[in-house]
């Protein structure tokens, strides 16, 4: 096995063995998307023109992409944690590779968002979506958002190794919770006031949600709208090859720099 | 491999980092024998973690070159890494894991595969006590005991330099005592051990050989011994109860025409004292001269400094936090370098 697979599996493994000391953390992490498609699709949707059951099914995949994107939180958190904790410096001090940290860290982090969202794919099946896109698009689907969940790991890691304070990462992690309410992810961007529509549009967050949505069955692109929402799956898929290429060298540097 | 590298473990040369405006090392110079403790000493923000950081190939050098276990810390940081152990001022272990899973992850890391990593981790928390908490979550350990297991970490595979920083910083006397033990082992194994502490007598305990940082690079160094002697030793009255302040001023003159230092004098201990430099003066006779001028002794002393008075002194006074000063406040800052005093 190259140096790169042991020494990313070790600490793969190390995350593995933290979700195992407890569990509670991760139940409690999906419990949040479900509570919210509980409350904004029924509590919400009551009031909404078209039918709850209708906007329950728009909503699911928007708290797909949501959870997907709050790959940030957790990565920021991760790393910071580790940085203040002296846990970076003792592995920056052995004779590892310099990317098996954060890519064993965020591999973890995809392993348990896997897992993590079947709950809430059940629930959403149990209150009115529907997957009407067959395996493919299933598949298609599940992909795409574990490659945003990954991605945006990658972007929370090399947060964190700036921020190196996990109550400022803690903090900082509450205010992603935005960046859903800036895209199609709960609401559609029809109605949005120009410059906000702009915004939502181009949030990377929309064209996952609306990629979902594609795959599923649920709705087709709106032609009309701009490019990353016309064409939802190739921007998905290119928003997180890009985030991925961007932030998966700075991550290696300032891991490799940190404390500098 | 040149005569100097097997000598020295550690060897550098002009070591420089600036951190944006401020220059943490100005110029260090450090040679540590192989299978030698030597003690870093210095004051907050001398330089002496920057030192073990860039040592240690977290930190790259801004200037100046260093070499540990004969591998360049820049070029062949990757070779520093394989043969150094470095245990931090904060217990750089992962307190969700217990003490058990950290040693057999940090093992797996060094390649110590299977049964052989599971064994030498077992063996070092035997070692450093650890057995019966082995299976405990490492945030729940004491100050003391987290110390342990992360030096237990850096030790997996026998490191042949293991660096200290400030080893028992924070640490009860008991838990002390338990690093001290630790430390003085391995270096009697054949480890060479650098550490870094602002504890004189933890420099003085463990340390065969002391370097005085100051300001980022090396004011003075030497065995704790000849540190010692550099600046003599320290004479010291106590005068009676009922001693006036001008019979403590007579004392003071006495002191200062035998020692040709200044006087320090703690009314609340009732003592005069002087640190005298050039090994002539004698107990007899500063009892003799105080007697002659009428001052009343109740007792004298004529003693080697302590590593703090030393301290005090070479540094100019900064950071030293235990000094003989007393209430008087602390001892006249020296300007003179050591080589002058022993010339004086």
């Amino acid at each position: 096995m190259s140096t790169v697979a042991y020494d990313s599996t070790a600490v793969l493994g190390r995350h593995l063995r933290r979700i195992r000391h407890s569990p509670g953390v991760v139940v409690l992490t999906q419990t949040m998307p479900i509570t919210m498609l509980l409350f904004f699709g029924f509590v919400f949707g009551s009031a909404l023109a078209t039918p709850g059951q209708e906007y329950r099914a728009f909503l699911v995949p928007g708290l797909l992409a949501a959870t997907a994107a709050g790959g940030i939180m957790t990565g920021m958190f991760q790393s910071s944690q580790d940085v203040q904790r002296g846990v970076t410096d003792r592995f920056r001090t052995m004779p590892m590779s310099r990317i098996a940290v954060p890519l064993g860290q965020t591999a973890a982090d995809l392993l348990t968002t896997a897992i993590g969202m079947v709950p809430l794919v059940l629930v959403g099946l149990a209150v009115g979506w529907r997957i009407d896109g067959g395996v493919p698009g299933a598949l298609g689907a599940f992909g795409l958002l574990l490659l945003f969940r990954f991605a945006t790991n990658w972007v929370g890691a090399y947060l964190g190794l700036l921020i190196r304070n996990e109550e400022i990462a803690g903090q900082l992690g509450s205010v992603t919770f935005v960046l859903p309410l800036l895209s199609n992810a709960y609401i559609p961007t029809d109605g949005l006031p120009g410059w906000l529509r702009v915004v939502a549009e181009w949030n990377p967050i929309s064209a996952v949600a609306a990629a979902v949505r594609d795959l599923c069955g649920n709705a087709s692109p709106s032609a009309d709208a701009a490019w990353p929402l016309a064409n939802p799956v190739s921007s998905a898929l290119l928003w997180g090859l890009v985030i991925l290429a961007v932030f998966v060298p700075l991550t290696v540097r300032a891991y490799t720099r940190s404390g500098e | 491999m040149s005569r100097m590298d097997t000598t020295y473990t550690v060897l550098s040369e002009g070591l420089e980092k600036r951190f944006g405006g401020v220059h943490a090392l100005r110029g260090l110079d450090l040679a540590v024998a192989r299978g030698t403790v030597c003690g870093v000493l210095g004051p907050n923000g001398a330089g002496k973690t920057t030192a073990v950081r860039v040592l240690t190939t977290l930190s790259a050098p801004d200037g100046g070159s260093a070499r540990v276990a004969g591998h360049d810390i820049v070029r062949e940081a990757a070779a520093v890494r394989l043969a150094i152990g470095v245990a931090g001022q904060y217990a750089s272990v992962d307190g969700e894991l217990t003490g058990r899973e950290n040693l057999r992850l940090f093992a797996k890391l060094l390649r110590l595969r299977g049964a052989a990593g599971r064994a030498r981790a077992d063996e070092l928390l035997e070692r450093f006590g650890l057995t019966e908490a082995a299976d405990r979550a490492a945030r729940t350990y004491s100050g003391g005991m987290r110390r342990r297991l992360d030096l237990a970490s850096s030790l997996l595979t026998r490191p042949q330099v293991l660096f200290l920083d400030e080893p028992t910083t924070g640490l009860d006397p008991g838990s002390r005592g338990q690093i001290w033990t630790a430390v003085r082992e391995l270096a009697d194994e054949g480890t060479t051990v650098l550490l870094t502490t602002q504890y004189l007598e933890e420099a003085d305990r463990l340390a065969d050989d002391i370097v005085l940082i100051d300001h980022g690079r090396a004011a003075h160094r030497g065995t704790p011994a000849e540190l010692k002697s550099l600046i003599g030793s320290y004479a010291e009255a106590v005068l009676p109860e009922d001693a006036t302040q001008p019979v403590f001023l007579t004392a003071a003159g006495v002191l200062d025409r035998l020692t040709g230092a200044e006087p320090v004098i703690d009314r609340e201990h009732r003592t005069v004292g002087a640190m005298a430099t050039g090994g002539t003066l004698t107990l007899p006779r500063i009892v003799r001269e105080l007697d002659a001028a009428g001052v009343p002794v109740m007792d004298a002393s004529l003693r080697p400094p302590t590593l703090d008075e030393v301290f005090l002194r070479l540094t100019g006074g900064a950071g030293a936090t235990a000094t003989a000063a007393g209430t008087s406040g602390p001892a006249r800052p020296v300007s003179r370098t050591a080589g002058e005093e022993r010339a004086a």
